[in-house]
C-alpha cells in the first residue's frame, strides 16, 4: 500500500517537474518575481542595509509565500487545461498519490526558489549566516508546510473562476503561523534575534506534519469532482 | 418569493415561529439584563498594593470581560459546531450538515470580529495599546478570524452546491486547527502574550461579579442559538430555492423538448413518426 502510493506520487512529482523543466514558467517568471519582491523591499526601506539585515528574515519568507502563490497556482491548473486532471482520476492513481505527487514536485521548486532567494539576501542585503545547518533545516521544514498547504488549497481553489483571487485570501492565513515560525528561526540563523531557532524549527515540523496529514486525507474529497 | 413551506416549516412568510419570538424574547431580556450587570451593578476592579498602598487594577476597563470572556466561548462553540458539521459534510453528504456548517461558521465570525474589538476595547486601558502585534493569542485569534473570512468568501461564490460544500468542509477543519493554539497559546508561549492565564484568580471574582461573568455565558448562549435557528433556516431556504430553480429548468426544458429530439441528440433513431415539437 504505502509502496504503491510512493511509487504514484514518485510519477506524479517527476510528471510535473518534468513539464516545469519544459515551459520554465517557475524559472523564467515565479523566481525573477521573488527577485524583484526583494529589490522592492530595498526601495521601500531606502536602501538602509541595516534595516535590511535585521527584517532580512521576515521579507525573504515574504518573497517566498508571494512567489509560492504564484507556484501553486501554477501547479493547480497544469491539468485542468487540456482535460488531463479528469484523466488522472480515472487512471487509478489514489488521491493521496496524487496530493503527495504534487505536493513533492511544488516542494522541489520551493527549495529552487529559497536558494536563490538566499542568494538575493547575501548579496543584495549584506547579511551573515550564522548558523547554516539551522537555515538550511528551517528551510526545508517549512518549505514542506507550504508545498502542502498551498498544494491542498490550489486542487480546492482550482476549477473556480475567481481562483486568483481566492487562493490568496485562503492560503496566506493558512501560512501565517508557517510564516512566523520560519522567520524566527531565520533570525537565529542569521543573527538577526536573540532567539531559540531550533524550538521554532520543531514548531515548524509540527506544522508540516498536521498539514501533510490533512492534505492526504482530505485531497480526496475535493479531486472526486 | 420561497416560502418556509418550501423547507418544510410551515406557511409563513419569515423565518420566525411562535417558539423562536420567545427565544429572541428571552435573548433581548438577557442582553438588557447582562447590560446593567456589566456596567451599573458590578463593582470596578480596584485593588491596593500591600507594600505600597496604591490603587491598581483594571479599573472600569475589567467591565468589558463580561462580555469579551462569553463571545470567547462562543466563538469556540460556533466553530466546534462548524468543524463537526464539516466531518458530517464529508461523510454523510447532505444539505444538513452542509448548512449547518455554514450556518455556524458564519456566527462563529461575527462572533470571533467582537471578540477582536472588545478585546481592543479592553486593551487600551489595561494595555496601554489597541493592538499588541507581540501577543501570540491576538495573533492566532487574528488568524482564525482571517481563514474563517476566506472560508466565506468560498461560500460566496456560485458553483455545485455540492461540490461547494465539500470545498468548503475541507478548509473548516483545516482553520479549526487553529482553536487550540489560541486557547492553549498563553500556557504554552507564556513569555510571548499580554494575555493572563487566569482572571478568575486573580480578581478574585465571587459573588455578583461571578454571577455576571456566567450570565453573561449564558447571554452568548442565547444570542447564538437564536441567531443560529433563523440563519440555519435561511440556509435551508436558499438551498430549497436552488433545488426548486433546477427542478424548474428541468422541466421547462423538458417541455421544450420532444422525445424524438432526445433520441436524436444520443445517436438513437426515433421510435415512429416524429411528433410536433414545441417551438
Amino acid at each position: 500500500m504505502i509502496g504503491r502510493i510512493s511509487r504514484d506520487a514518485w510519477l506524479v512529482a517527476c510528471r510535473d517537474l518534468r513539464i516545469e523543466a519544459r515551459s520554465r514558467v517557475v524559472l523564467d517568471q515565479v523566481v525573477p518575481f521573488s527577485v524583484l519582491v526583494l529589490v522592492l523591499f530595498g526601495f521601500a526601506l531606502d536602501a538602509d542595509n541595516r534595516t535590511l539585515r535585521t527584517f532580512a528574515p521576515g521579507l525573504f519568507w515574504v518573497a517566498v509565500l508571494l512567489s509560492a502563490l504564484l507556484a501553486v497556482q501554477r501547479s493547480a491548473t497544469l491539468d485542468r487545461s487540456d482535460g488531463t486532471d479528469t484523466a488522472l482520476r480515472m487512471s487509478g492513481l489514489s488521491p493521496i498519490s496524487l496530493f503527495l505527487g504534487r505536493a513533492s514536485a511544488v516542494y522541489v521548486q520551493l527549495v529552487a526558489l529559497q536558494v536563490v532567494l538566499v542568494g538575493g539576501l547575501l548579496i543584495l542585503y549584506g547579511v551573515d549566516v550564522e548558523d547554516p545547518l539551522l537555515l538550511v533545516v528551517a528551510g526545508l521544514v517549512a518549505g514542506v508546510a507550504v508545498a502542502a498547504a498551498g498544494t491542498l488549497y490550489g486542487a480546492l481553489a482550482s476549477g473556480l473562476g475567481v481562483r486568483e483571487t481566492l487562493l490568496p485570501i485562503l492560503l496566506l492565513p493558512v501560512l501565517a503561523p508557517v510564516l512566523i515560525g520560519a522567520t524566527r528561526a531565520f533570525d537565529d540563523a542569521l543573527g538577526a534575534a536573540a532567539v531559540d531557532g531550533w524550538a521554532w524549527t520543531g514548531l515548524l515540523s509540527l506544522a508540516a506534519l498536521i498539514l501533510t496529514v490533512v492534505g492526504a486525507s482530505t485531497h480526496s474529497a475535493l479531486v472526486e469532482d | 418569493m420561497a416560502t418556509t413551506t418550501d423547507a418544510g416549516l410551515g406557511e409563513r412568510d419569515t423565518t420566525g415561529s411562535p417558539r423562536s419570538r420567545l427565544l429572541g424574547i428571552a435573548t433581548l431580556i438577557a442582553v438588557a439584563i447582562l447590560g446593567v450587570l456589566a456596567f451599573a451593578l458590578t463593582e470596578p476592579d480596584v485593588r491596593i498594593h500591600p507594600e505600597t498602598g496604591e490603587e491598581f487594577g483594571q479599573f472600569d476597563a475589567v467591565r468589558m470581560l463580561y462580555v469579551h470572556v462569553p463571545l470567547v466561548i462562543v466563538t469556540y462553540l460556533s466553530y466546534g459546531i462548524c468543524a463537526v458539521a464539516s466531518i458530517g459534510v464529508l461523510v454523510k453528504r447532505t444539505p444538513w450538515w452542509d448548512v449547518t456548517a455554514h450556518t455556524a461558521a458564519e456566527i462563529g465570525t461575527i462572533f470571533c470580529g467582537l471578540v477582536l474589538v472588545t478585546g481592543s476595547i479592553w486593551g487600551r486601558p489595561v494595555w496601554n495599546t489597541w493592538w499588541e502585534w507581540g501577543d501570540v493569542r491576538l495573533m492566532t485569534t487574528l488568524v482564525l478570524f482571517l481563514m474563517f473570512t476566506g472560508y466565506l468568501a468560498l461560500r460566496r461564490i456560485t458553483e455545485d452546491p455540492r461540490r461547494q460544500a465539500r470545498r468548503a468542509a475541507v478548509v473548516a477543519l483545516v482553520a479549526v486547527l487553529d482553536i487550540p493554539l489560541v486557547n492553549r497559546s498563553v500556557e504554552w508561549w507564556e513569555n510571548r502574550t499580554l494575555h493572563q492565564r487566569s482572571t478568575l484568580g486573580e480578581l478574585k471574582i465571587e459573588d455578583l461579579t461571578l454571577f455576571t461573568l456566567f450570565f453573561g455565558f449564558v447571554t452568548a448562549g442565547l444570542v447564538l442559538a437564536w441567531l443560529f435557528l433563523h440563519r440555519f433556516r435561511v440556509g435551508w431556504l436558499e438551498r430549497a430555492a436552488i433545488d426548486h430553480g433546477v427542478a424548474a429548468a428541468i422541466v421547462e426544458r423538458q417541455s421544450e423538448t420532444s422525445d424524438a429530439e432526445v433520441r436524436r441528440s444520443v445517436g438513437e433513431q426515433p421510435e415512429g413518426p416524429e411528433e410536433g415539437l414545441v417551438p
